[in-house]
């Protein structure tokens, strides 16, 4: 390591920094937690492959010196239940925004949640479409501001750790850039966990939510989300009006259930006639 | 010893806010991208937690053990 220079620049494709992000964006933020997390649950950097689709955060994938795939929009998570089914030994880790894993991949997300597959999806929730220049997202909080609701957004938002615990992931928690030591040890579970694991994290786009919804430093965005955010223990014993305009932040769902790849694995073992299926790797095996 | 890269410090300042012990300050003084990099003028404060290398959006930050003063 190069005296003086981050302890996470070791994992980072040198020729391609600075980062493309806005000054203060938290996807930096989740870089390094994901480095972090890494770091803990002591995966093989080399064993890695993060995938990921289209948005701000989908460029993570391109600065970190592992196989990545940047994929279509919406689909980095069918991309990525194909990477896992081809080699389960990988590690696969989906980097997805609000509205690549919400909206246009939402069926996606819910069927890899039910298959529970092992893969580990961090989508990073900015509440709003950053890249294409501030239209409102299915996350934006109701009455936010955006470039497509001038008045206030009418809707309500999609809770994001609630519909894939509902729909069947093993590990789901949210927290937000404001928590980076909890999101370390959340992203560090799910690389463990044997199943689907998903991690929300509620991030800060200064350039386009913070403008429009009077946040508009990084500082800002990071003392409101730290201010207005609760813990999901705290927030059960508590009324819905209480927890109008908050964060609930936590673990949602810890139980570890019979994982997919590993089914589809002993139904090959035991229905192969031939022996032991030699789909994986089999350029490299003997006959 | 704290070290901030100028290269790839983008002037977001979060350093600066979230230090629990308000170690770094925004610089008066303009560099050539025309952005305030922060500087740890009161270093002799840290405590070592690493908190600003976690929080740096720009991976700008480096905090070292100080080597033995014998």
């Amino acid at each position: 390591m190069v005296k003086g220079e981050s302890p996470f620049m070791k994992y980072l494709r040198r020729d391609r920094l600075p980062t493309i992000f806005c000054a203060g964006c938290g996807n930096g933020i989740v870089m390094n937690t994901f480095f972090n997390g890494m770091e803990m649950a002591e995966v093989d950097f080399d064993n890695l492959i993060l995938v990921s689709g289209i948005g701000c955060s989908s460029r993570i994938p391109g600065y970190v010196a592992c196989d990545s795939l940047h994929t279509t929009h919406g689909r980095p998570i069918s991309f990525a239940t194909g990477i896992k089914l081809a080699n389960p030994e990988h590690d696969v880790a989906v980097f997805s925004g609000d509205g690549d894993a919400a909206a246009i991949g939402g069926n996606h997300l819910i069927h890899g949640a039910r298959r529970n597959i092992d893969i580990t999806v961090i989508c990073i929730n900015n509440s709003i479409y950053g890249m294409t220049g501030g239209q409102i997202s299915p996350t934006s909080p109701k009455g936010s501001y955006g470039t497509t609701a001038p008045y206030g957004a009418l809707e309500r938002p999609f809770s994001l750790a609630d519909l894939v615990t509902a729909a069947g992931g093993t590990y789901v928690a949210r927290w937000t850039t404001a928590h980076p030591v909890q999101l370390s040890k959340a992203i560090k579970y799910g690389l463990q966990n044997k199943g689907f694991s998903f991690i929300e994290v509620i991030s800060q786009c200064p350039t386009y939510y913070g403008r429009k919804n009077k946040l508009r430093s990084p500082i800002d965005m990071l003392n409101w989300m730290k201010e207005s955010s609760i813990n999901k223990r705290r927030a059960d014993k508590m009324e819905e009006e209480e927890l109008q305009g908050k964060i609930i932040v936590g673990e949602f769902q810890k139980k570890p259930e019979p994982e997919f790849a590993e089914k589809l694995c002993k139904l090959l073992e035991e229905q192969c006639v031939t022996g032991k299926p030699t789909a994986i790797r089999s350029a490299y095996q003997e006959d | 010893m704290i070290t901030v890269n100028e290269n790839l410090c983008k002037g977001c300042n979060l350093c600066t806010e979230f230090c629990p012990q308000k170690v770094y300050k925004e610089s008066k003084k303009l560099d050539k991208k025309g952005i305030h990099v922060p500087a740890p003028v009161d270093e002799e404060k840290c405590k070592k937690c690493g908190l600003c290398a976690l929080m740096c959006p720009d991976q700008a930050i480096k905090v070292e053990e100080d080597e033995d003063e014998e």
